[in-house]
């Protein structure tokens, strides 16, 4: 393994010389390390076009890393992973991506990832991305991810993007079942002339299913980012979604959120708000004996954490 | 310690709000600074803090003359401020609030103190987020709670008691009396609570913009709730005190 690789999994993943439990790790395009566990599975496709992550049903409290870096310019990797998680099983799942990019030549990682969550089972997901590195060439993560939840299956989906990536276009799609639930947070922050756009799309088709996407973004400088969601709920479902976005310098954000009520006891709830900091939080903070920019960092710290 | 001398200002659009109010505030002490709504008590003390500029006038702060400085420079130099109106932060918690407000980090047993003073369990709140999903008198309870971390030279709070329940109130006005005990700072609190002014030392009313009254609290307080200008109980009816005065010796 690179050093720019190690230098990256500190940073998208718990990396401390060695993971715990099952993992693979990915190095512009190829393993460089791989482990299965009695439980979790983690096998290269037939094709070679990725892997499948089995999990068994019943397995408790393990954790599985399947992070990629790219430390390289001109290279676009691209990546089929499938997670399958047995009945009752209860997991942790993490996914980091990292772009080391030292020259003048982009760098694109996009990894497109499919959840097949069995009855009863819950996953935790948590997927950081990062870039770094001198290189003007810009750094695209482009991930795309498909949730699909059986009865009483539940995903919680932590993402974050806080630095280093120039333009990206997220995907996420679920569909649950009855009883099942979907939870995702994002926090992005843009800076420069970064551009970031997210789109979200989740059809509730099982009685009692929920989701509740909560989505926290700072634009800064001249970066533009735009959100759009789709709720769809076709059974009686609740339907939460929730864009707050900070503006700051030339920023420009643009929230679209649509929702679709094809049951009469669908319900379903947006809330968006877009703009700079409140002046009185600066002011409190302030009084606290912080400058102003120190209030600001504070305050944009803890919104996207 | 604090000098306020002839401060005027006007809201933007002209209207004047403090017209000429000088005050002078010693060192160490409990000053009160009651009167209705509107008459300026709150403009005043964010003149204090540096939030507003007076139009005209001069503030003095430990013999420095602060008129021109921001509400950052005020702060280090050992001003703080409870807002009426707590800010809201989604993000930030209460430990965050603290730590950022005391500067420095606290540990669990400096929380714990800091939060059961305002009558505030430490275990249940220091995780919680400062949003909206605090009540209002929750929200004023880590505010003050702030205010204690800083323990700064010079500590205004506008009106602590608004939203707060009977029990954390007994146990907040034992802290305003601990501080003023231990000669922890000054202290001067915007109230209309009459047990807020029975604590204090000093009573300064301020109506329309303008010092009417100022004085010790034995020389001004038994006056305030014989005059009509009551500012517990706008009915300066008799009879009505009479009754209020009976169900609150019951309770
Ligand atoms: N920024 C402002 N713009 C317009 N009016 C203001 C502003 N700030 C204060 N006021 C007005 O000044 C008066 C005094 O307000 P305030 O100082 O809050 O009074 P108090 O705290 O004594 O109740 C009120 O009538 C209030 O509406
Ligand atoms: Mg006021």
């Amino acid at each position: 393994m690179k050093a720019a690789t190690e230098e990256l999994l500190k940073l998208v993943s718990d990396w401390k010389g060695s993971f715990c439990g099952a993992y693979n790790i990915r190095e512009d395009g190829k393993s460089v390390g791989r482990l299965s566990t009695e439980h979790i599975k983690v096998e290269p496709k037939q094709d070679g076009t990725g892997l499948d992550i089995i999990v068994a049903p019943g397995t408790k409290g393990e954790q599985v890393a399947i992070p990629a870096c790219v430390t390289v310019g001109d290279f676009n990797d691209l990546v089929y992973n499938d997670f399958y998680i047995g009945e009752g099983a209860d997991v942790t799942i993490v996914a980091g991506c990292g772009l080391h990019n030292d020259t003048g030549e982009a760098a694109r990682h996009n990894g497109i990832h499919r959840f097949f969550l069995k009855k009863g089972s819950h996953a935790k997901y948590i997927e950081k991305h990062v870039g770094v590195g001198k290189g003007t060439g810009r750094r695209s993560i482009d991930p795309v991810t498909e949730v699909f939840l059986d009865e009483d299956a539940m995903l919680e989906m932590d993402t974050s993007q806080l630095s280093g990536i120039d333009t990206t276009r997220r995907v996420t799609k679920g569909t649950c079942g009855k009883g099942a639930k979907l939870v995702i947070h994002e926090h992005l922050l843009t800076e420069k002339d970064q551009r970031a756009t997210t789109e979200f799309e989740v059809s509730l088709d099982g009685e009692g299913s929920s989701v509740d996407l909560v989505s926290r973004s700072v634009a800064k400088d001249d970066s533009v980012q735009s959100y759009r969601s789709k709720i769809v709920g076709n059974a009686r479902c609740t339907g939460h979604s929730e864009c707050d976005a900070i503006i700051t310098g030339h920023g420009k954000v643009s929230a679209s959120p649509q929702l679709d009520a094809n049951n009469e006891d669908a319900a379903l709830i947006h809330e968006a708000a877009i703009g700079k900091i409140a002046g009185e939080q600066i002011l409190k903070l302030r009084t606290f004996g912080l400058t102003e920019e120190e209030a600001e960092e504070k305050i944009i710290q803890g919104f996207l954490r | 310690m604090l000098k306020l001398e002839h401060i005027y200002w006007n809201t933007p659009d002209g209207t004047p709000i403090l017209k000429d109010v000088d005050l002078a505030i010693g060192d160490g002490g409990l000053t009160a600074i009651t009167g209705p709504n509107g008459g300026g008590k709150t403009t005043l003390a964010k003149i204090i803090a540096g939030i507003e500029h007076p139009m005209k006038g001069r503030i003095v702060f430990e013999g420095e003359d602060i008129t021109d400085m921001d509400v950052t420079e005020r702060a280090k130099r050992g001003i703080s401020y409870a807002f009426q109106t707590p800010v809201r932060f989604k993000g930030l918690t209460v430990t965050d609030l603290l730590e950022m407000a005391a500067g420095r980090r606290l540990d669990e047993a400096a929380r714990c103190e800091l939060l059961s003073k305002v009558g505030l369990c430490a275990e249940d709140y220091e995780g919680r987020e400062v949003n909206a999903s605090l009540s209002g008198g929750e929200i004023k309870r880590v505010e003050i709670a702030t205010i204690l971390a800083r323990k700064s030279r010079l500590m205004v709070f506008d009106e602590p008691e608004a939203g707060i329940d009977l029990w954390s109130f007994a146990g907040l006005i034992d802290a305003f009396e601990q501080m003023k005990a231990e000669g922890v700072g000054t202290q001067v609190i915007i109230s209309h609570q009459e047990r807020i002014l029975q604590v204090a030392d000093r009573i300064v009313v301020i109506e329309d913009g303008l010092v009417k009254e100022d004085g010790a609290r034995d020389a001004i307080l038994p006056h305030l709730l014989e005059s009509s200008r009551c500012p517990r109980c706008p009915m300066p009816d008799p009879e009505v005190r009479a009754r209020h005065a009976a169900k609150e010796a019951r309770r």
